[in-house]
């Protein structure tokens, strides 16, 4: 797999979200992406850096165009903050689990909207969340 | 022991504005189309008193807040009203600037001693870059108020209750739903139905971008809360993209009348209403019959 492009986002307040969704847009018109597979991996990055921002305060979103020839061309989000960590990773993935107050959809719904998903968590030491989505997958 | 600037500064504050004066009617970027040459000349004196105070006390070389404060006053007052008529930051730090050649005149004129001269200018040229810095910081501090106005006023501006008919209510929500934003939208939808008396209330969301679990939970909480006041509520502006997006996020909106278009959501209300919309004159047809 190449990766033509990265950038790094760091996300602090809710206005930054705001400016990591404006940017995933751009990338997946740049690559062309279907409406559909954009708004999918819109609400998913939104799903995330919300869980970021509410459980952590806060942390980096690296994005990533990447390609595996010349028709598997995808958006890559590497979610990552020093939040406490998800003490049972398993749960967490299971719908209607939540922590707060909200309708546990937001981990195992974010699997279902993308193409690849991957999550680490150490617990005191915080969350890595990493998803990706092809063009057309 | 006073240093020898603060010994004899204060005392030449006239032969400093007018050296200052001359220095900066001469300069290449006075702007007389922004501000007449008289009112530059109050704000030069007004300005030059302020920093005069400060080194006659002589304890301008540490920052010391209280003694700063009247300085730093005059100082935002200058920079505020200096951006409001047009004038570039860059412009406003070039005036604080531009003081220290005439204070280095001065100084030149009435300190023979070359090293004596040389401590004392550095340390005014210090002190004004401090406050050239000032004008900066004012600045961009009434820039991020008008942000922040901004952004309140958008948050308000955006959500406006319509009322469609006699007892139905539309609210189009254009952009992203944070807590905040529901808080208002929902605020001023459930006042609303108590100030008509509706009992439909339409919530278009044809303008958001994307409707992940958080965006649903506050639609759905919207959606008890009209209930509770006994109305009904339909969304509506339901785009493909949004459905498939929300099923395979497994949010269940099953329970809540949607429909894709505000068209086909206020043609539903007139249903439930029992009202009629029809072609003029077909009305006649009918009777006639």
């Amino acid at each position: 797999m190449t990766i033509i492009s990265k950038e790094t986002i760091a996300i602090r307040t809710e206005q930054d979200a705001v400016f990591l969704r404006h940017r995933v847009t751009e990338y997946c018109v740049k690559i062309r992406m279907g409406l559909v597979n954009q708004t999918k991996l819109l609400t998913a990055a939104s799903e995330l850096v919300r869980n970021m921002l509410r459980y952590a305060g806060g942390g980096v979103v690296l994005c990533e165009v990447v390609s595996q020839s010349v028709l598997m061309m995808g958006v890559r989000l590497t979610f990552t903050d020093k939040g406490p960590g998800i003490a049972d990773i398993a749960a967490a993935m299971k719908d209607g689990f939540s922590t707060g107050k909200s309708l546990g959809l937001g981990l195992p719904g974010t699997k279902r909207l993308v193409s690849q998903f991957d999550i680490k968590s150490q617990l005191g030491k915080g969350t890595s969340v990493t998803i990706l989505k092809w063009k057309n997958g | 022991m006073k240093s020898l600037a603060a010994q004899f500064l204060p005392k030449k504050h006239d032969e400093i504005l007018n050296v200052w004066m001359n220095q900066q009617l001469l300069h290449e970027g006075l702007r007389e189309d922004l501000m007449p040459n008289d009112d530059l000349r109050k704000d030069s004196d007004e300005l030059l008193k302020a920093i005069l105070e400060v080194i006659k006390k002589d304890n301008f070389s540490d920052v010391n807040p209280d003694e700063f404060e009247k300085v730093n006053e005059v100082l935002a007052g200058i920079s505020t009203s200096r951006a409001m008529n047009g004038f570039s930051p860059r412009e406003t730090a070039l005036f604080v600037i531009s003081l220290k050649e005439g204070l280095r005149i001065v100084l030149e004129k009435n300190i023979e001693d070359p090293k004596a001269l040389y401590d004392e200018f550095v340390r005014i040229s210090t002190f004004l870059d401090k406050l050239s810095l000032v004008t900066f910081e004012t600045f961009i501090k009434g820039r991020e108020e008008v942000i922040l106005r901004q952004t309140s006023e958008i948050s308000e501006i955006s959500t406006p209750v319509i009322q469609v008919w006699d007892g139905i209510l539309a609210l189009p929500i254009i952009g992203t739903l944070d807590s905040s934003r529901t808080q208002i939208v929902m605020e001023s939808l459930l006042v609303k139905i108590v100030e008509t008396e509706s009992t439909i209330a339409i919530l278009d969301i044809s303008g958001v971008p994307a409707v992940d679990s958080l965006v649903a939970q506050h639609l759905i909480k919207t959606v008890s809360a009209t209930r509770l006041m006994g109305a009904e509520c339909i969304i509506s502006g339901i785009r493909p993209e949004i459905a498939q997006t929300i099923v395979h996020l497994g949010i269940d909106l099953s329970g809540i009348n949607t429909k894709a278009s505000l068209a086909h959501a206020l043609k539903f209300a007139f249903n439930l209403k029992r009202l009629e919309v029809r072609k003029a004159g077909e009305f006649k047809k009918i009777a006639a019959e």
